[in-house]
């Protein structure tokens, strides 16, 4: 089974290092924060362009509707606090005010999906993207690791309309270089096997590759697909894969209820009847503690992967 | 300001309630009170404070607007087509299929709509945002936005207020409609707002309160307001909800409001009539 190494930098550093990238090529691009540019790696560029790098302060609400102000006079506005305050507490006004406007307006929830971790529950989001995919026209990603990330904040820089991208707390495994390509609406196959197809997004995209090395060594190929842009999925892919392997998987530190494996089943549910299993957390409110600790005791496991595997193969 | 403008923008203010009141009429119901509370707000900024190009409405050097309380936009709407952004004919599909002019403003449906609003409470800080991106840029513009007196009830306002401070936002002006009602009852009977003025003062806010049915104090208000260095300023408008507006006037309470009697309200839109035409013949005799 392939091991991952665990980077240095998290994706929040990557995400607020490929703004001030960005910023450094446009003008019109801002920063915004909510006590929160510091964690979301913008202070390199709150250094060299103070007058770009908004703090608003603790007041996530205050916030979306400043950045909403300031999209509207023509900038693209970066910005994000922790992802329960940006998904849960503003989640009005990144609607109303960033996302019903069609405004280039770009949050970031960091600490998103389990990987708060030891901080517990109130930090937590493992609804994030199901609430954020439910916004019409919005586009919620949630990158592997610091190079996608770097991908996806560049992608999302030409992007017209709102989008919500998932950041983690701590590092993630290393999975994607510098040739990561990404594009919005585009999912990516990243290995190709005929038994069984493994959806995944996110930090948990490593464990989708560990799950089928296990696999192949008990005589099973799957097919790996980086699903790290959730909204708009990629359906010709997804029912391509399912088509050809006649069965899958769906892997996310979210909550099964509506995040990738919520998408993945509405499109075949209407398209494609496949049998599927959802691999993620189930209806429950986790617990403080180690990230991976917590992902294994919350079904996201590599063998929860595997065994989901075997077990809609034995659907098909 | 001489007496001749004075009157110009009083004539503004009753062009603006009478079609803001035929709006309404035609639809059969809606946000009247507080549409009628601003009016004379809305003729002071669009027709004399706000820098502003109706036949250029991306000009890079206008001024925003933003209604946080955006019920009151069928006032906006008629101030707006008076202006010229739109054809007065499209008053007439207030909130019906297919209008761009929604209950509450967007500025995707809305030609000369800036900035979205409608949810109470959120509106200043998309101006807020408004007037921060101006700094940023280098521009000269100005962002304007009434909130309501009840809208203050909300928590985002004062996040709003103490953020604008801190940025010693001086080209952002806010004022409040205080006409002294909100959904449920009175200010003061549903969360009393105490002494309004104090609480912008220790914000340390720039803070001024005029009879807000007077044109020429809140001109001169706005003026007062953008001489200010350094800090935000608020103009607190002393109004009365349901202005000018007779069957709004007398009833108790009057926030939404249905008009299902054409009779009456042929009346009282011909009273509306008059009241413009005396404002005019007076204007003529200056």
């Amino acid at each position: 089974m392939r091991q991952f190494e665990l980077e240095k930098k998290t994706t929040r550093d990557a995400f607020g290092a490929a703004v001030f990238e960005l910023a450094k090529e446009d003008p019109k691009i801002l920063a915004i924060g909510a006590d929160t540019t510091g964690n979301l790696g913008m202070k390199d560029m709150a250094k060299e362009m103070p007058d770009r790098v908004i703090n608003i302060g603790i007041a996530e609400q205050n916030m979306m509707c400043v950045a909403s102000g300031l999209a509207a006079t023509g900038y693209r506005v970066f910005g994000g606090s922790f992802a329960p305050f940006i998904s849960m507490r503003s989640l009005e006004q990144f609607r109303t005010f960033c996302a019903y406007p069609h405004l280039n307006v770009v949050m970031a929830g960091g600490m998103g999906g389990l990987s708060a971790a030891n901080e517990g529950v109130t930090h937590q989001c493992p609804e994030d993207l199901s609430i954020m995919r439910t916004i019409a026209g919005n586009v919620v990603v949630y990158p592997a690791d610091t190079a996608s990330t770097r991908a996806v904040v560049k992608a999302l820089g030409k992007h017209e309309g709102p989008a919500y991208i998932r950041l983690g707390k701590f590092s993630f495994r290393k999975v994607f270089d510098e040739n990561y390509k990404f594009e919005v609406g585009k999912a990516n196959i990243l290995e190709e096997g005929k038994d069984v197809a493994i959806l995944a997004c996110g930090a948990v995209i490593y464990r989708a590759l560990q799950a089928a090395d296990v696999l192949r060594e008990q005589g099973i190929q799957a097919t790996v697909v980086d699903c790290s842009c959730i909204k708009p999925l990629d359906e010709e892919t997804v029912l391509a894969v399912a088509e050809k392997t006649g069965c899958v998987v769906t892997v996310e530190d979210s909550t099964i209820i509506g995040a990738l494996g919520g998408a993945v089943a509405e499109l075949l549910g209407e398209n494609l009847p496949t049998p599927m299993k959802r691999v993620g957390i189930k209806d429950c409110f986790t617990e403080s503690g180690d990230l991976d600790l917590l992902m294994d005791k919350y079904g996201i496991g590599v063998q929860d992967i595997v065994d989901g595997a075997k077990a809609v193969m034995a659907k098909k | 300001m001489d007496d001749k403008r004075v009157k110009e923008l009083e004539i503004f203010a009753a062009q603006i309630r009478l079609e803001t009141f035929k709006e309404l009429t035609t639809l059969g119901f809606g946000h009247v009170g507080g549409a009628m509370s601003i009016v004379d707000a809305l003729a002071v900024l669009y027709g004399e404070a706000m820098n502003i190009d109706p036949q250029k409405k991306d000009w890079e050097e206008r001024d925003y607007f933003s209604l946080s309380k955006g019920h009151a936009g069928p006032a906006l709407y008629a101030t707006l087509a008076l202006k010229g952004y739109f054809p007065m004919e499209m008053l007439k599909t207030l909130n019906q299929n297919k209008t761009k002019l929604p209950s509450h403003c967007s500025r995707v449906h809305t030609p000369g709509v800036d900035l979205t609003t409608g949810s109470l409470g959120q509106g200043i800080s998309t101006g807020i945002g408004a007037a921060l991106a101006s700094r940023v840029l280098g521009g000269k513009n100005y962002a304007y936005c009434i909130v309501g007196d009840g809208e203050c009830d909300e928590g985002q306002i004062w996040e709003g207020v103490l953020f604008a401070a801190h940025q010693k936002l001086d080209n952002f002006v806010l004022f409040v409609d205080s006409n002294k009602k909100q959904l449920d009852g009175t200010i003061e009977e549903v969360c009393s707002l105490g002494n309004l003025e104090a609480k912008f003062e220790a914000f340390d806010w720039h803070v001024q309160s005029v009879y807000g049915h007077s044109v020429k104090a809140i001109a001169e208000a706005v003026e007062n307001a953008k001489a200010q260095e350094g800090e935000p300023s608020v103009i607190i408008l002393n109004t009365v909800k349901g202005k000018g507006c007779r069957p709004a006037e007398e009833a108790a309470m009057n926030h939404h409001m249905m008009f299902p009697n054409a009779e009456e309200n042929q009346k009282e839109q011909a009273r509306m009539e008059q009241v413009l035409e005396d404002l005019q013949a007076e204007w003529r005799a200056m």
